[in-house]
């Protein structure tokens, strides 16, 4: 009898493995990976387990009932990377062009719902053409589903979009309310109305590349968190984003054997001595970080503000550092959204955060007005000051204005503050500065450029220091640049237990 | 990607040497309405046109009737003047920014 059932899987089963080999062809030609060999190349050999693989599709109407869609288009299950278990799936644009019907859907939301009860990370990996019209209403309720869990799993379970095709129309919003959005090169497409609707309503003509391609989405739009080349070096990074982050909510993230930084990063050789010269702000990480190993997010997009997560002595941190070498290092719209939102995963997963401050202020500008640099700005603000995680900061060099403020001050709690002796903390450089407050002197001098000269100077000696910040408390030590990683594993150990109790309430309410 | 070639940026009367990115040389720069000018908000087609050339117009008046996505849109004048010419036809298919009517203030 039991031969008999098996038998039966067993023909059941082959019936669905047989159309893999149709699924290799179809993708093959684009260029692409089959959903199982994306799923085979993300996780640690031989872990997947996989489920629901007999679900066909859910309605039988305009002809669906004549057509063999295996798993209706999506592969589920549970498996493991780098010896964490995580929930995955992956869909298939072999069978009808990966179209969410209502089948597919449930077995997404069913893997979605046991990530969330279990506590571990959802991967999704998106190849589909979008909503399955036969199946009509039915197909966009899949989609609602999805959305409604993905919000509900926001900040309980880290989400993970892999996108690998085209993902268009309401598919792009599960990845947008995802943490972490992946993208390869000429691969992935994603955009609310494509070229052909842009065209016929509005009259501009652009291709699916320069509208929503990978590169378009990770250096202009900020919808991606990750670039890649290839799929290969997607799933390496994917891999080493999970080794960075816990499993969930209620977790940390997994420590690793501590290492040193490597020699040849020295934070003194790399901060010239001229505060107006740049340098890379990721030199001054490397010097800190174990191994110098920092895992940079969103490197394309506002590249004036880095964000990322390295370890030190083994244990994960986020990392927010103004970057001087582009921009100068200014907060405008797109890097108060970019740091903010990091920052508040951050907090949500309990990875405490380094801020590394270098900033002379605020972007001016009639377009960052008008794009709301007040609301985006704001974000920075809420989000430094609702984190609970250990915040600590260091003022490297500038921390003018509200760019001092907003850079995890001590005033939006942060529970360690150290600046380099060279830190100028002030409302803004003494150029601009002096120009105001002397402003009469300058103007009725025999010989205005000389005063003003002079003036700058005496603001430089009296104020580009840390001295009056520290003498108000607002900074607890000045340091040495090269003693930087000493204060900061030192305030990460004091820091370890820190429980920070917030008042209740529903949830806050964030600049949007 | 960031320009590699390092500039001069000047904020607040402050020099500083730095890279700038292409999204930052694209930006909109910003240009003052001009009101002489009635431009089409979105491609479309004229379905028609209420005003004749030296005419008096009030501020809120429908000029003409601009239809795209299916909807017909009454195209308002932004300003008091006088309609110094009309530059398109009922039926013309129009593009976006194109000018449509010209006043005299």
């Amino acid at each position: 009898m039991i031969r008999k059932l098996l038998d039966f899987f067993f023909a059941k089963k082959s019936q669905v493995v047989e159309s893999e080999k149709v699924a290799k062809e179809k993708q093959q030609k684009q260029g692409k990976l089959t959903a199982r060999e994306r799923i085979e190349k993300i996780v640690d050999p031989g872990s997947f387990h996989e489920w629901d693989m007999f679900v066909q599709q859910a309605s039988t109407d305009l002809g669906l009932d004549k057509k063999f869609l295996p798993r209706d288009g999506v592969i589920t299950g549970t498996a493991s990377i780098m010896g964490h278990p995580i929930c995955i799936y992956a869909q298939d644009f072999s069978v009808a062009g990966g179209s969410l019907g209502l089948a597919h859907a449930r077995k997404i939301t069913k893997i979605m719902d046991h990530a969330i009860k279990l506590g571990v990370p959802i991967i999704g990996i998106n190849d589909s053409g979008g909503a399955r019209i036969q199946e009509g209403v039915n197909s966009l309720a899949g989609y609602g589903e999805i959305f409604y869990r993905n919000t509900k799993a926001s900040g309980v379970i880290p989400q993970i979009s892999i996108i690998l095709g085209p993902c268009a129309g309401g598919a792009v919003y599960s990845p947008a309310l995802t943490d972490f959005v992946f993208v390869v090169d000429k691969i992935s497409k994603m955009f609310i109305t494509g070229p052909e609707v842009i065209k016929t309503v509005l009259g501009e003509e652009i291709t699916m590349e320069e509208l929503g391609g990978a590169r378009v989405q990770a250096e202009i739009s900020g919808n991606a968190h990750f670039f890649a080349e290839s799929e290969e070096e997607c799933f390496e990074q994917v891999k080493k984003l999970v080794t960075f982050i816990p499993w969930n909510n209620r977790k940390k993230a997994d420590t690793f054997p501590p290492k040193p930084p490597k020699v040849d990063y020295k934070i003194s050789s790399i901060i010239p001595e001229d505060p107006r010269q740049p340098y890379d702000v990721r030199d001054v990480i490397k010097a800190l970080v174990d191994d110098s190993d920092f895992f940079e997010i969103m490197q394309h997009f506002a590249p004036n503000v880095v964000i990322g997560f390295a370890r030190m002595n083994g244990e994960t941190i986020g990392i927010v550092a103004n970057q001087p070498l582009v921009l100068a290092g200014v907060l405008d719209v797109d890097s108060s959204d970019k740091a903010a939102r990091f920052i508040r995963f951050c907090d949500a997963f309990n990875i405490p955060l380094l801020t590394l401050v270098d900033i002379p202020g605020y972007l001016p500008g009639v377009d960052q007005e008008h794009s709301g640099v007040i609301r985006h700005g704001a974000k920075i603000l809420y989000a430094y000051s609702e984190a609970t995680v250990p915040k600590i900061t260091v003022i490297m060099r500038k921390a003018y204005g509200g760019g001092y403020i907003a850079m995890c001050s001590r005033h939006l709690g942060a529970d360690f503050v150290f600046a380099w002796p060279m830190a100028e903390i002030a409302v803004m450089g003494p150029e601009g500065a002096a120009n105001i407050i002397y402003k009469n002197e300058i103007a009725n001098s025999p010989n205005p450029e000389e005063t003003r000269r002079q003036k700058v100077q005496e603001y430089i000696e009296k104020f580009a220091n840390p001295f009056v910040a520290a003498s108000n408390g607002y900074i607890d030590a000045v340091i040495e640049p090269d003693e930087t990683r000493k204060y900061v594993l030192h305030s990460l150990f004091i820091a370890r237990n820190k429980e920070e109790q917030t008042l209740p309430k529903k949830h806050g309410i964030p600049p949007f | 990607m960031e320009d590699k070639n390092l500039t001069n940026f000047s904020l607040e009367d402050s020099n500083y040497i730095t890279t700038i990115t292409k999204k930052y040389q694209k930006r909109k720069r910003y240009q003052p309405q001009d009101l002489t000018k009635l431009r089409a908000f979105i491609p479309g087609i004229i379905q028609k046109i209420y005003v004749v050339r030296g005419q008096e117009v009030r501020r809120g008046q429908p000029i003409l009737v601009l239809e795209a996505m299916k909807m017909k849109n009454d195209v308002f004048s932004p300003v008091d003047a006088k309609v110094k010419e009309i530059k398109v036809k009922v039926g013309e298919a129009v593009a976006k920014d194109q000018i449509l009517v010209e006043f005299e203030l």
